[in-house]
């Protein structure tokens, strides 16, 4: 489906400044293409705003600075010839809290498509059924496609925004702790759901959950901020199964065995 | 007495008195509205609705004068809604915190308090004098529009920041852009309120007659054929028909006034029932 | 399969995106600039009354009309001294303020500290309803119900007098003086009111002294934007306060008002003369004052809301 190896990122010594506080700082780590990759740490230690930077959502608050370079398949998403607009196309975005739009279910999965210019009816319709499809949604909503979203449960409405943000064909989905608002049994879909896409698209999911980043990633990257006074850096990152049974630095280990965070 | 008893005594009656005083605010509006249907709702019949004038104002109905009052509000409206949303999307949406937007907050809280007569100098002013628009339903109507701007403004503004930011980062998110976010989610979210919102302040544009005494209306005029042209209007007529009828016909007066409140009110009722059952449908 | 129609639009997207972004370049502007609207309105009243006011400014003086104790609009040596109009405005409002500010303020407490969910459902309501009536139908009740009954129970020799006026602008600023004094109430934090009961004072000694004085300058901001209302009101007075020229005594007299005497001359004037640009002068008091009424009520209002926004 998606080109082979595209979705790949390499970030080079990133930092991100609010105003006059520096959150993160010497972030440098590559995200290999079509697997998962989780970002795990105490909250408040700047997975979400890292994150924010892949797709730079963080030029949406006033006053964020980036610093370093992100390169999406060798190229710089914040160079200056680079629309926004288009990044986000590529790298979408499953949010913590699901937030389909007030519309129809087809209306939420059809929105990006539209919004980037398809109008055909029969295609709108192939790409609200192969994104529902792919986000495991199909089954429960193919005959009320017309509902209102908030009609459908939480779960369910996380899974339509998966299913919304795949309907760009992204080559990235970046995932801010997908399942923290939702029950045990969606928490299980959702994963399911990600074990399912990461053969087509790259994720890269925040979670505080570290037995989900054991069950569902391939790499793992440990951020920590040590000091209210100095921003988050990155502490480890390498193969989530070595991560997990033989971390190399001994903040890791603490922070997995639950001795802080 | 032990002071404990002491209070519970001044309770009881400073509760008594503050209940009496709620009463008496109650009292005095449902005793007007009742008053008001008693006197007004018998005179209303299909032919006062529908039928001209006749006999100088003495007999037939209120037709052309209601459409005055429908012609003047529609324009209002068409004035006042699209500069009123774009001014309350700019305050959520653009607005950076800083002196100048809240000169311009204060300066909208004030608008709100300038008296409708002081509107109706200025609109005679600008838009019958310096546009040339004449006393005209044109001209009646930016009068108007600049009355309800305020209100459209503010509900505006507040029925986009009911809008959890989330909404928004979705659809940023999806690569639309801040415009297209604002057209195609954040506006069509927020459009039960701003919708009842402006109705309720469109309607208050509807009862005011001092704006409109030297712009728009006259006692009598025909039903105006062009936007040009001088009108008859529902609060004009009533207090013509109050104060000056040279042969008062009560019938048609209290009529009058029955007709503009209980559309006022109906109009409102819907509105706000709307905008109730539209939110019980989308909580956040 | 889904993929091709994208693949295109992306191809379309260098001239689609172009054309977007010059439309929404427009509409953001358009957006930016109706921010300004409110203060360019603003302004364009203020040098519109200027412009017309200036003639008689300059022939008769401010400080002439200010102070000038007589009325005489039409006459051949014409005097146009506001005084008159200033103290019937001030004898209407004064009774329109005796009556509303207590019956207002005991109900916004009531409303706000003493009644549960229903009744405060439903006084809001009917509170609502009763700020929806015109003012041209107060107007009316009044001439029906209040004119007659004023002039028979005090014996006067008519019944339109700055007292009747006052009294139906009183019900009229009502809602303006409950509603905003009861926001004011409920802005007040409950940990305040937990505190003081947990003091063991009863409710009313909990709203008498902790939760009235923390929200007394938004009541405060209540009164005056009910002021500035019943200074600035037209149709009321002007069918119920009798018009007489005379320097009022006392509020059982007929009364001239500011909003009264543009309301009832300005169609009988000649455009651009002297009288006409007297009424303008007298727009323009009318809108300092209540300028001014209401940017304080305002700053007291935006003050109160950041004390317990925090
Ligand atoms: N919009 C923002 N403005 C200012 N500071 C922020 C903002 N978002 C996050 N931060 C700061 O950045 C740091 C990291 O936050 P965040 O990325 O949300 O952490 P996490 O997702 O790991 O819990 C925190 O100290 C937080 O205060
Ligand atoms: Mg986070």
């Amino acid at each position: 489906m998606v080109k082979d190896q595209t979705g790949s990122f390499e970030l080079e010594n990133v930092s991100v400044t609010y105003g006059k506080e520096t959150a993160v700082a010497g972030v440098s780590m590559s995200v290999p293409s079509q697997a998962v990759t989780a970002l795990i740490g105490p909250s408040g230690c700047g997975k979400s705003t890292l994150l924010r930077c892949l797709n730079r959502m963080n030029d949406e608050i006033g006053g964020v600075t980036v610093g370093g370079a992100i390169l999406l398949d060798g190229a710089d998403i914040n160079a200056r010839n680079v629309d926004p607009v288009e990044l986000r196309i590529r790298v979408g975005q499953v949010f913590q809290k699901p937030n389909p739009f007030p519309m129809s279910v087809y209306d939420n999965v059809a929105y990006g498509p539209k919004t980037h210019g398809v109008r055909t009816r029969s295609d709108l319709d192939a790409i609200v059924e192969e994104s529902l499809v792919r986000a495991a949604l199909w089954n429960e909503v193919k005959g009320s496609l017309k509902k209102h979203a908030f009609e459908l449960s939480g779960g369910q409405q996380q899974r339509l925004c998966i299913a919304r943000a795949l309907a760009t064909e992204p080559e990235v989905l970046l995932m801010d702790e997908p399942a923290s608002a939702l029950d045990p049994i969606s928490t299980q879909q959702i994963e399911d759901t990600i074990a399912e896409l990461k053969d087509t698209v790259t994720i890269v999911i925040v979670t505080h959950n570290m037995q989900q980043a054991a069950r569902i990633s391939d790499r793992t990257a440990f951020m920590l901020r040590e000091s209210m006074e100095a921003p988050a850096t990155l502490i480890e990152v390498g193969d989530t199964r070595t991560m997990f049974t033989n971390p190399s630095d001994k903040r890791t280990e603490a922070y997995i065995t639950g001795r802080f965070g | 007495m032990s002071r404990v008893r002491r209070a519970r005594l001044a309770e009881a009656v400073a509760k008594a008195v503050m209940g009496a005083a709620t009463l008496v605010v109650i009292g005095i509006a449902l005793f007007l509205l009742g008053y008001l249907t008693y006197r007004g709702a018998p005179s209303v019949s299909w032919e006062f609705l529908s039928q001209a004038p006749r006999k100088a104002m003495t007999e037939g109905g209120i037709f052309p004068v209601i459409m005055g009052t429908v012609y003047l509000v529609m324009g209002t409206a068409a004035f006042a809604l699209p500069i009123g949303i774009m001014a309350g999307v700019y305050l959520s949406e653009f607005a950076p915190r800083n002196l100048m937007t809240r000169t311009i907050r204060l300066a909208i809280a004030n608008m709100a308090g300038v008296p409708s007569i002081v509107y109706g100098l200025f609109g005679f002013a600008l838009f019958v004098m310096s546009l040339d628009l004449g006393v005209s339903v044109v001209a009646g109507a930016l009068t108007l529009a600049c009355l309800t701007l305020p209100v459209v403004i503010t509900v505006t503004e507040e029925s986009l920041r009911r809008i959890p930011l989330e909404l928004r980062q979705a659809s940023l998110a999806l690569g639309a852009s801040r415009m297209r976010t604002i057209q195609k989610v954040v506006l069509p979210a927020a459009a039960p309120g701003i919708v009842t919102g402006s109705i309720l302040g469109l309607s208050r544009a509807a009862g005011e007659t001092a704006p409109v005494l030297f712009t728009a209306v006259a006692f009598f005029a025909p039903m105006p054929s062009t936007p040009l042209d001088q009108t008859m209007a529902l609060p004009y007529h009533l207090y013509i028909m109050a104060t000056q009828a040279v042969r008062p016909a009560p019938h048609i007066v209290w009529g009058t006034a029955f007709v503009l409140v209980a559309g006022v009110s109906l109009i409102n009722v819907i509105a706000a029932g709307w905008r109730s059952a539209q939110r019980r449908k989308i909580k956040w | 399969m889904s993929i091709e129609p994208l693949m295109t639009a992306r191809g379309r997207t260098g001239r689609a995106a172009a054309i977007r972004r010059t439309a929404e370049a427009v509409t953001s502007g358009l957006i930016r600039a109706s921010g300004w609207v409110s203060i360019l309105i603003l302004a364009a009243i203020a040098s519109f009354l200027f412009l017309n006011a200036s003639r008689a400014l300059q022939e008769v003086g401010l400080l002439t009309m200010l102070t000038g104790d007589s009325w005489y609009p039409t006459s051949n040596d014409a005097q146009f001294g506001f005084i008159p109009m200033m103290v019937g405005t001030a004898w209407v409002t004064v009774t329109a303020l005796v009556t509303a500010v207590p019956l207002g303020v005991a109900s916004a407490v009531y409303i706000s500290e003493f009644a549960d969910g229903r009744i405060k459902e439903v006084s809001k309501s009917i509170i609502e309803v009763m700020a929806a009536i015109p003012s041209v139908v107060y107007g009316l009740l009044g001439i029906a119900l209040l004119v007659p009954n004023v002039k028979s129970v005090f014996g006067l020799d008519t019944g339109l007098t700055a007292f009747t006026a006052g009294l139906v602008v009183g019900i009229m600023v009502l809602p303006t003086i409950v509603s905003i004094s009861e926001d004011a109430l409920h802005a007040v934090p409950d940990a305040l009111r937990q505190g003081s009961a947990a003091l063991g004072n009863t409710r009313w000694q909990t709203v008498w002294k902790v939760v009235l004085p923390s929200a007394s300058s938004g009541i405060f901001a209540a009164v005056m934007l009910g002021m500035g209302r019943a200074i600035g009101e037209t149709m009321v007075v002007l069918m119920l306060a009798g018009n007489a020229g005379i320097i009022p005594g006392n509020p059982f007299e007929s009364v001239r008002t500011m909003p009264g005497t543009i309301a009832a001359e300005m169609g009988e004037v000649v455009r651009g003369g002297l009288h006409y640009s007297v009424l303008f002068v007298t727009g323009l008091v009318l809108f300092a004052v209540t300028f001014a009424i209401n940017l304080a009520a305002d700053l007291v209002l935006e003050r109160q809301r950041k004390r317990w926004s925090r």
